[in-house]
């Protein structure tokens, strides 16, 4: 694995353009900022063509005879499916709005991860091959063959894009980059190129229920271990039931959260509010996951791996869905289920909080809501017994997370909680809500091989981090995706060390009082409770 | 700058062209007529590309959220940025067209030498663009005097308020040099800001220089050479019925200065060459999923014309595979299974 520049080496950013023309400057698959690719077995599991083993910086990548014919069919079909894609190949004037907004631009001075040119990377060829000025005039009008060299640079750079929309809020015409590196991510899997860390959890979602393809006894052990960990904490135990027919709500969270700190600890707080409120609720092993890594696959990937959920809904008879903190999982479940997977099961009735009675009609179709939605409505009707002195030690920073910012509008519910549970501070306006950074680690580029690169598209987000942390001595940075909670706790480290990451839930578990708890001297993560000493000397 | 240089040439090739076919070669007629011939292609080609955009569905509902989605009745909804009704997006959409409301909260991110990133308010974008876009489309309105006889009121009254400067004698029309300015700047962004000038092609130089063309031949008949006005209405009204008849009859009629004719040809230019380019994000963005579309995902569904049918692992085929752990941890199976593991009919 590459060596990972210091810090200092990596703001020396260079943003001057290249000498020559960015359709003559090949791309360089450098150590440190790509990612492995597939394995076959992954695809051979999931039925996607060409399974071989190769690498990106191989000269040959083993493609099909016909891998352009493949490629060229595949986006003349994907243009009569998709108007997007359609306008946006055809109405970008070039201004120049996206080119800073960028992370990975910001990062790494590269004019290619300009959104403008990401996308260009595809016009260039879409002219090329469907416009009767690309075909007459290639030069003038910016057109090109697709070659292998272009071929190259476009798995290079649609695996450099998190697809976090932020470059749409800022566009004239709101293209979306994102939809832009979704086709195009589409069309290099029908000829078998996509990156291991994509493709491995996409197969072990599929058969086994989670990305991290953790089997049903894995899944109860991981749930066991943190009821034993709240059990220590607090002296109350509880009761979780899985695929239990008949339940009122199917609570679905990221995987992530079950299986790695700090999502645990958020996870945690989840359940034990759910226990405190006395819900009726079950767990899925067979839908142990609500993130679907489809979405950085193709959308019948998605789709068949957000099946699950309605499925598994309709098999166990709930009224209705509670999802977890999951960043793009809420991109998928707020902008594709009920189209793809819907309409819901007629089991399944608008949903209704139990306690409050407050009626979730922003959700009257699919069923389904975000966890701080459910949260938020407790906090307003005071059903939630709180301390949050127990929090004194964390002063906390939140972070849009890309997808529940810039696809659903979820800013102020989270935002809410936070009110109830810590001292926390905001982030320079342009950081934050619909500006919002992303942690240059989303959309399957969280992985060790491609750090550097996660590194400097990180470095606008901690960069912003990093200014609250001098001026308000910020040390805890919330959030509500359990990729964040992967991908920051290194980027911190690495630019900001001593902020630590956690989910919101995690802070409402601290504070959380539960009828017939011991008393607490320790937070989640078995850290001393800042105000335990004090009361005792008082 | 090679890319600039070649849209500037073929500029200048087409005025070259306007100079020899109607000064040299005494082709008026030609030049009186092309009006027409740009005319229908601009108007076909526009139907036609706007069609063919609307040939491709909308699989999905994809807004881009820019603010607070609606959900508890104490948040409160960001309706023009966050629309969840029709009415909200045509708020969104009557902003964005006619104040750029995205480009409008433009910023400008740099890196210091202490390696923090700062952000700016990058208002020039939004500036000139506005300047460019209401400058050109007033002075077009303008422009009606010459297409109708008698004149509107409204257009007279608006020529009364564009027109309320007076500078030596002459009435100056406002918005004309508003249109200059926000061109000018849009080419001056282009050539000297190294992002935009590095992924600019010719397609993004040509435009730009055929409009500041034709503002400035309009401004140098306006203001300094001053045409036969009285030809020019002759030319415009037989352009305006359409009467090929009479755009002849004038065009033998008066002897029309030249730059007259670099001024029609360019705006001619401009029409041919608007439906085949970039120029149509004009009607594109009324078209674009991520703006006008309502952010009402979970309440209503939105229905995808091809959504495929896909393969699915299901949970009977789930069961099957680990129902030997699944009983071992106590979970509730739904199927039977025999000794070797094979699954029998389901349960009751």
């Amino acid at each position: 694995m590459a060596k990972l520049p210091k810090p200092q080496e990596l703001t020396k950013i260079d943003f001057k353009p290249p000498e020559t023309s960015w359709m003559d400057t090949p791309v360089d698959f450098r150590p440190g900022t790509y990612s492995y690719a597939s394995k076959p077995e992954s695809l051979e599991m999931i039925g996607f063509p060409n399974p071989r083993i190769w690498s990106p910086a191989d000269e040959d990548w083993k493609l099909p005879e016909n891998w352009q014919t493949i490629i060229l069919d595949g986006l003349r079909d994907r243009l009569q499916r998709f108007r997007s894609l359609k306008v946006y190949m055809d109405i970008c004037v070039r201004c120049g709005a996206c080119a800073d907004k960028c992370h990975f631009f910001l990062g790494s001075g590269d004019p290619k991860n300009m959104p403008v040119l990401r996308a260009e990377l595809l016009r260039s060829v879409y002219r090329k091959e469907y416009t009767l000025a690309g075909k007459l005039m290639a030069k003038m009008v910016g057109a090109r063959e697709l070659t292998l060299p272009v071929l190259k640079e476009w798995f290079y750079y649609f695996f450099q894009c998190t697809e976090c929309r932020r470059c749409s809020v800022y566009c004239p015409y709101g293209i979306d980059t994102a939809e832009i590196t979704m086709i195009g991510r589409e069309l290099l899997n029908l000829v078998g190129l996509s990156i291991d860390w994509v493709m491995g959890p996409v197969s072990a979602c599929y058969m086994k229920g989670n990305h991290l393809g953790i089997q049903p006894h894995g899944v109860v052990d991981s749930f066991d271990m943190a009821l034993d960990d709240i059990e220590d904490i607090t002296g109350v135990r509880l009761d979780l039931s899985y695929n239990r027919k008949g339940a009122e709500i199917l609570y679905v969270p990221p995987s992530g959260d079950v299986f790695a700190t700090p999502g645990t600890y958020s996870l945690m707080g989840q359940l034990m509010l759910f226990h405190e409120m006395g819900l009726d609720y079950t767990l899925s092993t067979y839908n142990s996951e609500g993130g679907n890594f489809g979405l950085f696959t193709s959308n019948e990937m998605m789709k068949r791996l957000n099946a699950k959920i309605y499925a598994e809904a309709q098999r166990l008879g709930v009224k209705y869905i509670i999802g977890g903190e999951c960043g793009h999982m809420w991109r998928v479940l707020n902008q594709y289920m009920d189209t793809m997977n819907g309409p819901a099961p007629s089991n399944l009735e608008v949903p209704k909080n139990p306690v409050t009675g407050t009626v979730f009609e922003n959700a009257r179709s699919t069923k389904m809501i975000h966890v701080t939605e459910f949260t938020a409505d407790l906090l307003r009707h005071n059903k939630v017994k709180l301390d949050p002195s127990r929090n004194s030690n964390i002063i906390a920073t939140y972070h849009d997370s890309c997808n529940p910012a810039r696809a659903m509008g979820l800013f102020d519910e989270p935002r809410y909680i936070l009110d109830h549970c810590v001292e926390w501070h905001e982030m320079p306006e342009d950081t934050i809500r619909e500006k919002t950074f992303c942690c240059g680690s989303g959309a399957g580029l969280g992985n060790d091989e491609n750090m550097e690169m996660r590194m400097r598209g990180g470095f606008p987000r901690a960069n912003a981090v990093k200014f609250v942390k001098e001026r308000h001595g910020v040390n805890m940075l919330a959030c509500i995706c359990a990729i964040d909670r992967a991908a920051l706790p290194p980027l911190m480290n690495y630019w900001n060390p001593g902020v630590e990451v956690c989910g919101v839930h995690e802070l409402l578990g601290n504070a959380l009082v539960m009828k017939g708890e011991k008393k607490r001297t320790e937070n989640l993560r078995f850290e001393p409770l800042p105000n335990v000493d004090d009361e005792e000397e008082a | 700058m090679k890319n600039a240089g070649i849209a500037a040439g073929l500029v200048l090739a087409i005025l070259a062209i306007v100079f020899v076919g109607t000064e040299v070669l005494n082709l008026d007629a030609f030049f009186g007529i092309l009006p027409l011939i740009a005319m229908a292609i601009f108007i076909i080609g526009f139907i036609y590309r706007v069609l063919n955009w609307a040939k491709s569905p909308v699989p999905f509902r994809i807004p881009t959220t820019a603010g607070q989605q609606k959900s508890l009745d104490f948040i409160k909804q960001n309706k023009i940025d966050n629309p969840s009704t029709k009415g909200g997006v045509i708020v969104r959409m009557f902003l964005e067209v006619v104040f750029f409301r995205s480009l409008f909260r433009n910023s400008k991110a740099e890196v210091t030498d202490e390696g923090n990133i700062t952000y700016q308010w990058e208002k020039w974008l939004w500036l000139f663009g506005l300047c460019f876009h209401w400058g050109f489309f007033l002075t077009v309105f303008r422009h009606l005097r010459l297409f109708t006889d008698p004149v509107p009121g409204f257009v007279k009254a608006w020529e009364m308020i564009d027109g309320a400067f007076w500078v030596d004698l002459q009435q100056i029309y406002l918005t004309g040099f508003i249109l200059l300015l926000g061109i000018t700047g849009l080419i001056a962004r282009r050539l000297y800001m190294d992002k935009v000038r590095y992924v600019s092609l010719v397609q993004d130089f040509f435009p730009i220089f055929l409009i500041f063309g034709i503002a400035v031949t309009g401004m140098f008949m306006r203001y300094l050479t001053h045409v036969d006005i009285t030809a020019v209405k002759a030319v415009a009204m037989g352009i305006a019925g359409f009467n090929i008849g009479a755009i002849l009859e004038a065009c033998a009629m008066y002897d029309i200065s030249v730059n007259f004719w670099f001024h029609l040809t360019l705006v001619c230019t401009l029409l041919i060459y608007f439906p085949t380019s970039k120029l149509m994000h004009a009607a594109g963005i009324f078209m674009s999923p991520t703006r006008n579309m309502a952010n009402n995902n979970r309440m209503v569904r939105h229905i995808n014309p091809w959504n495929p049918d896909v393969e699915v692992h299901s949970y009977q085929e789930y069961e099957h595979e680990f129902h030997q752990k699944m009983k071992a941890v106590g979970l509730p199976l739904d199927w039977d299974y025999d000794e070797e593991g094979n699954q029998l009919p389901k349960k009751n």
